[in-house]
C-alpha cells in the first residue's frame, strides 16, 4: 500500500482485497464484544474538514477511536479556516501538532494530493472526498457491501453488475467507485442523462447508458446519487420532476430489479427525488448498513496506513 | 530441505506428541468438561483441530475449537509494514467460564501468548488459561510458561525453528537451520 | 570601450562571421577577421546570433501589483531572456486603458533600460467589455500604442469587436483577441477532456476558444482589419487561423513557449503551477501548435509572462490563479520544442521570436536582420549550453514557473539593446 490514500486508483487488486479483509475481520470483532482495540495507541488523528460532512467525520472518528488513536477534529467552522487560512498555513500547524494521519474533506478537487504532495505533513493523508474529484473510503465500503452481499464477503467482485445513477459530472462517489470496481472486475453501467456525464466519459472504464429501465432488469448492484434541485438552474435537466420520472428509483422500478439486487445509496438521500421513500426503506435496500461498514472499512484504512512501521521506518 | 537444515521431529513424532499432549490435556482437565481450544492462526489453529479430533478419538466428544487473531495486539506492529488480519472465530458458546486452550506451534519470547491473552480479554472472561503448543524453543522474555509441549527444543538465538505441518506446508515436520534467516515459524 | 566585436559568430546558425556593434547599430559584417581598436572582443566561438527577440505578450503588474512584478524587475528578466522589446499587457490597476497610464508604463520601461517596453492598450474601458477605451489617445500618446488587448478576458460582445476591429485601422492598430467564450469557461479549471472528467476539475472545452476565433476572423474579414489572436491553445484553433489566411484574412496568431511542450496530463500532480489561461491541451493540440508554428500559421512565440505571488500558487488549484512567468526560459523551451525536435531552424526561430512579432506590434526599428546599419538588438546563444533556471538567476519578482530548477537547452550568453549590453557572460549588465 501507498503511504498515502488519496484515489481509489492508489489501490492495487491486492490492496483492495486485503482492505476488504481486514475490514471483514474488524467487523466481526467490533460486531461482537470488542468495542476498543489497542493497536493505534499513541498514534494522532486528524480530521481536517473543510466541507461539512457530519457522516463521513463521525465515521472516521468512531473507526479511530475504536483503534484507540486521539482524535483530533478541526472543522472549517469556528477555527481560522473560516478567516481565510491558507491550507499551507493548517497544514503546517497540523504537522506541529504531531499528526500521524490527517483525513482531509475538501470542496476544492485535487486539496488532499496537495497536502500529499507539498512536503507540509509528514503523517499520511487519507482522502474524505476532494471537490467534484473523489472519495475513496466511500467507494471501499460500497465495495465492502456488495461483496457481502452478492461474493459472500470473499476475493473480488468479478462479474458483479453494478449501475451508478445520477449526476455523475458532480459526483466523487461516482469516480472513486468506477475506479475502485473496475479493479476488483465488476462491470460498472453509467446512467444519467448526458448533461450529467463528464466530457470525456467514454474514457472510463465502464459502460454508459442514458435507459434506466434497460439497465435495472440486468443489475445486481444498484447505486442512486444525489441530484441537487439547484442543477435545473444550469441547464443540466428542465425540471426535478422530469430528472425523477427519467432517473429516479421509484417502486415501480425497484419491483423490476431481480429479487436479489441491493439498492444503495452514499447518503444523504433526497427521498421522493432520485429514490422513492418504499426503495429506501425496502427489502433491497442496504442504505443503513453501508453506513456501519464505513466505520469497519475506515478502521481497516487506518490499521493499514498507521497499525505497521512507516516507510521510513522500515527501512532504517 | 537444504543442507543447512536438520529434521528434528518427523511427521510420526508429531503425531505422537499431539497424541500425548491430547492426553495430558484430558487428564488435567479431568474430561472435556468446559474445554475450549483456540489456536493462534495460521499453523496453531490447524493443530488445534488436530488435538480436538485426537481428544475426539480418546473420549468421542468434539469440544468446541476456534480461532485467535493476535495481530492487533502485538507490541511489534511498527517494526514492519501492516499486516493482514487472521480470522478470528469464537465458538458460539462462547469462552465465559470456559477452561480455554491456547494452541501455538512454537512458544519463543512469549510475547504472542501474551498479546493473544489480551485478544482474549476482549473477548470474555476464562475461569481459565492453558498453554499447548508442539515446540518450546526457550529464549522466554516475559513470565510465560506452556502447560503442555510436544518438544523441548534448545537452541541457540542465531538458529531458525521451522515447523512445517500438512494443512499449510504440505508436509509435517519440525527442522532447525543454523541461518536466522528465513521463513515464518 | 563603446562597441563590442562578435569574434566569429554564426549568425542564425549560418557561416562564422564577424559583427562590429558600434554607435548603436551594426557597423560592420565580415567574414574576414576585423580588428577594430577600442572595442570589446567577444569571443562567439560556438555562439549563434539572433536580432534581439520581440515578445508580444508580457505581464508586468505595475502599476497595481508591484509585489509580483514591476517594469523594472520584468523587463530585466526580458533581458535575460534575449528580448529586445517586450508588449507590457494592459491588465494592469489601473487599468492601461488611458494614455496616463500607457505612458507611464512606457516612461517606467526607458527608465529601467533593460529593453524597449511597449505599453498594450486596453480594448474597453476597464476591460468590462462594454464601453472603447480612448484607443486613438493612445495610439497618438507618446507611447504610441498600436497593440489593443483586453487579455485575460474576452472582448466576448460580437459588435464591440466589430467597432474596435473598424476603430484602429485609422492609426494602424491591431486588436489581439484573448479568446475565451465567457459562458462556457464558467469557473473553469483545465482542459476539458479524459484528464479533467478524471480529476473532477471543471472543463475548458476547446470550443469556447475556437468559436471566438471563428467569429473574429469572420468579423476582420469582414470590415477588412487586423486580427491578432492571443496564445492559441488547440489544434482547431490552428486550422481557423490557417484556413483563415488561405482566405486572405489579416490575421496574425501566437503561441506561448508552455503550449508548445506541456499537456493537460501535468494537471494530475494539482500543482498549480500548471494552471495556465489558455490551459494545457493535449499532446495532439501541442504537436498542431508545432506544426503551425514550424509552417508559419502560428506567426509568433510569445511568452504569456505571468507573474503572481508565492500565496496565489500555494493552495488549491481551484483557488489558483492564472498563468506562469516565461520571459527566461521561453528561448530554452522553444529550443527544445521546435530545434531539437528538427521542425524549425534558428533563421526561423528568429522570424518568430523577432522579425514577425516585430511587424505585428508595428516596431519598426526591432525584428531587423543582423546587418550592416540596422539597429544592434542582438542576442548571442549557446544552443549547445545547458542552463539551469535557478531561484538565484530568476530576476522576476515571482516564481511560478514549472522550469524553475530544470536544466534547459541553450543558454543566453549576451543581450545588446541599441548597441549596449544589457547582458552579458549570462548576467545582466549594469
Amino acid at each position: 500500500m501507498k503511504r498515502h490514500l488519496l484515489s481509489a486508483s492508489d489501490l492495487s487488486y491486492e490492496d483492495a482485497v486485503l482492505i476488504l479483509d481486514t475490514a471483514e475481520e474488524l467487523a466481526k470483532l467490533v460486531d461482537g464484544p470488542v468495542k476498543k482495540l489497542p493497536t493505534l495507541r499513541g498514534r494522532t488523528v486528524v480530521n481536517l474538514f473543510y466541507e461539512d460532512s457530519t457522516r463521513t467525520r463521525i465515521s472516521f472518528e468512531a473507526a479511530a477511536k475504536r483503534l484507540s488513536a486521539d482524535v483530533i477534529n478541526f472543522t472549517a467552522k469556528g477555527s481560522s479556516v473560516s478567516k481565510g487560512e491558507s491550507l499551507k498555513d493548517t497544514a503546517l500547524t497540523l504537522q506541529a501538532m504531531g499528526a500521524d494521519a490527517v483525513i482531509v474533506r475538501h470542496s476544492a478537487s485535487g486539496a488532499a494530493h496537495q497536502l500529499a504532495a507539498s512536503g507540509w505533513i509528514a503523517g499520511s493523508v487519507i482522502n474524505a472526498g476532494d471537490g467534484t474529484h473523489e472519495h475513496p473510503s466511500q467507494a471501499l465500503l460500497d465495495a465492502f457491501t456488495m461483496r457481502r452481499h452478492l461474493r459472500d464477503s470473499k476475493g473480488d467482485l468479478a462479474g458483479v453488475r453494478v449501475t451508478i445513477v445520477g449526476d455523475v459530472l458532480h459526483s466523487r462517489v461516482a469516480r472513486s467507485n468506477v475506479l475502485l470496481l473496475a479493479t476488483l472486475g465488476a462491470e460498472v453501467t453509467l446512467v444519467a442523462p448526458p448533461t450529467l456525464m463528464p466530457f470525456g466519459v467514454e474514457q472510463w472504464p465502464c459502460e454508459i447508458s442514458y435507459d434506466l429501465d434497460r439497465v435495472l432488469p440486468r443489475t445486481e448492484a444498484l447505486m442512486m446519487l444525489r441530484v441537487q434541485g439547484e442543477r435545473m438552474n444550469n441547464a443540466f435537466f428542465p425540471s426535478m420532476r422530469e430528472y425523477s420520472r427519467g432517473y429516479g428509483l421509484d417502486d415501480k422500478r425497484a419491483s423490476a430489479l431481480s429479487p436479489e439486487a441491493i439498492v444503495m445509496h452514499p447518503g444523504p438521500m433526497n427521498r421522493g427525488l432520485e429514490i422513492s421513500a418504499g426503495a429506501a426503506d425496502g427489502l433491497r435496500s442496504v442504505i443503513v448498513e453501508q453506513v456501519a461498514n464505513g466505520v469497519s472499512v475506515r478502521m481497516a484504512i487506518l490499521y493499514l496506513l498507521l497499525g505497521g512501521a512507516s516507510i521510513e521506518e522500515v527501512s532504517l | 530441505m537444504d543442507a543447512a537444515q536438520r529434521e528434528v521431529l518427523d511427521s510420526g513424532d508429531i503425531n505422537r506428541a499431539l497424541s500425548r499432549i491430547a492426553h495430558e490435556i484430558l487428564e488435567k482437565n479431568k474430561g472435556v468438561r468446559d474445554l475450549v481450544l483456540l489456536g493462534i492462526p495460521t499453523r496453531g489453529a490447524h493443530i488445534a483441530q488436530r488435538l480436538a479430533k485426537a481428544i475426539a478419538d480418546i473420549e468421542g466428544v468434539m469440544i468446541p475449537v476456534g480461532t485467535i487473531d493476535v495481530t492487533l495486539h502485538r507490541d511489534d506492529l511498527r517494526s514492519r509494514p501492516a499486516r493482514a488480519l487472521l480470522p478470528t472465530v469464537i465458538p458460539t458458546s462462547g469462552i465465559d467460564g470456559k477452561k480455554v486452550v491456547l494452541v501455538d506451534d512454537v512458544l519463543f519470547s512469549g510475547r504472542t501468548i501474551r498479546a493473544a491473552l489480551d485478544a482474549m480479554g476482549e473477548l470474555g472472561r476464562p475461569s481459565q488459561v492453558q498453554l499447548a503448543v508442539l515446540v518450546d524453543r526457550g529464549h522466554r522474555e516475559l513470565p510465560i510458561r506452556a502447560d503442555y509441549v510436544g518438544k523441548n527444543l534448545p537452541t541457540s538465538l542465531k538458529e531458525h525453528v521451522r515447523v512445517s505441518i500438512t494443512e499449510t506446508d504440505g508436509t509435517d515436520s519440525v527442522s532447525i537451520s543454523g541461518t536466522p534467516a528465513g521463513g515464518g515459524e | 570601450m563603446s562597441g563590442y566585436l562578435l569574434r566569429g559568430v554564426s549568425v542564425l546558425g549560418e557561416d562564422r562571421v564577424d559583427v562590429l556593434i558600434d554607435g548603436g547599430i551594426i557597423s560592420e559584417v565580415s567574414k574576414k577577421p576585423l580588428a577594430p581598436t577600442g572595442v570589446r572582443t567577444i569571443d562567439c566561438d560556438g555562439l549563434i546570433a539572433m536580432p534581439g527577440l520581440v515578445d508580444l505578450h508580457t505581464h508586468l503588474r505595475e502599476p497595481g501589483r508591484e509585489d509580483s512584478e514591476t517594469v523594472e524587475s520584468g523587463s530585466a528578466a526580458a533581458a535575460l531572456g534575449g528580448f529586445a522589446a517586450i508588449h507590457a499587457m494592459a491588465n494592469t490597476n489601473p487599468v492601461a486603458d488611458t494614455a496616463g497610464v500607457v505612458e507611464q508604463v512606457y516612461r517606467l520601461g526607458r527608465e529601467a533600460g533593460w529593453c524597449d517596453v511597449r505599453p498594450v492598450g486596453a480594448v474597453t474601458v476597464g476591460l468590462q467589455g462594454t464601453q472603447l477605451a480612448e484607443l486613438a489617445a493612445m495610439a497618438h500618446s507618446a507611447a504610441r500604442v498600436r497593440v489593443f488587448s483586453d487579455d485575460g478576458t474576452c472582448v466576448a460582445d460580437p459588435i464591440l469587436m466589430r467597432r474596435a476591429l473598424e476603430y484602429v485601422k485609422a492609426f494602424d492598430g491591431v486588436i489581439a483577441q484573448h479568446a475565451q467564450e465567457p459562458r462556457l469557461t464558467e469557473d473553469a479549471q483545465m482542459n476539458e477532456g479524459f484528464v479533467s472528467s478524471q480529476l473532477g476539475l471543471r472543463g475548458w472545452p476547446a470550443v469556447a476558444e475556437e468559436s471566438i476565433i471563428s467569429r473574429d476572423v469572420l468579423l476582420a474579414e469582414h470590415v477588412g482589419s487586423r486580427l491578432h489572436v492571443c496564445h492559441v491553445s488547440t489544434a482547431g484553433s490552428v486550422e481557423i487561423v490557417r484556413w483563415a489566411k488561405s482566405r486572405g484574412v489579416m490575421v496574425t496568431a501566437e503561441v506561448t513557449p508552455h503550449h508548445l511542450l506541456l499537456t493537460d496530463e501535468l494537471a494530475r500532480s494539482y500543482d498549480p503551477r500548471y494552471k495556465v489561461n489558455p490551459p494545457l491541451r493535449r499532446d495532439e493540440d501541442v504537436q498542431a501548435l508545432r506544426q503551425g508554428l514550424a509552417d508559419g500559421t502560428i506567426d509568433a512565440v510569445a511568452t504569456d509572462h505571468a507573474p503572481h505571488p508565492l500565496e496565489d500558487k500555494e493552495c488549491e488549484w481551484s483557488s489558483a490563479a492564472f498563468g506562469m512567468i516565461g520571459l527566461q526560459s521561453a528561448l530554452s523551451v522553444v529550443q527544445t520544442a521546435m530545434i531539437e525536435t528538427g521542425l524549425m531552424t534558428w533563421a526561423e526561430v528568429s522570424d518568430r521570436m523577432s522579425t514577425r512579432p516585430a511587424r505585428i506590434g508595428s516596431l519598426r526599428d526591432h525584428g531587423r536582420p543582423i546587418a550592416v546599419g540596422e539597429p544592434a538588438h542582438v542576442v548571442l546563444l549557446d544552443p549547445r549550453g545547458k542552463s539551469v533556471f535557478t531561484l538565484e538567476g530568476n530576476a522576476s519578482k515571482s516564481r511560478n514557473s514549472p522550469f524553475l530548477g530544470m536544466e534547459l537547452h541553450g543558454r543566453i550568453e549576451a543581450t545588446f539593446l541599441r548597441g549596449r549590453a544589457t547582458v552579458l557572460d549570462g548576467k545582466l549588465a549594469g
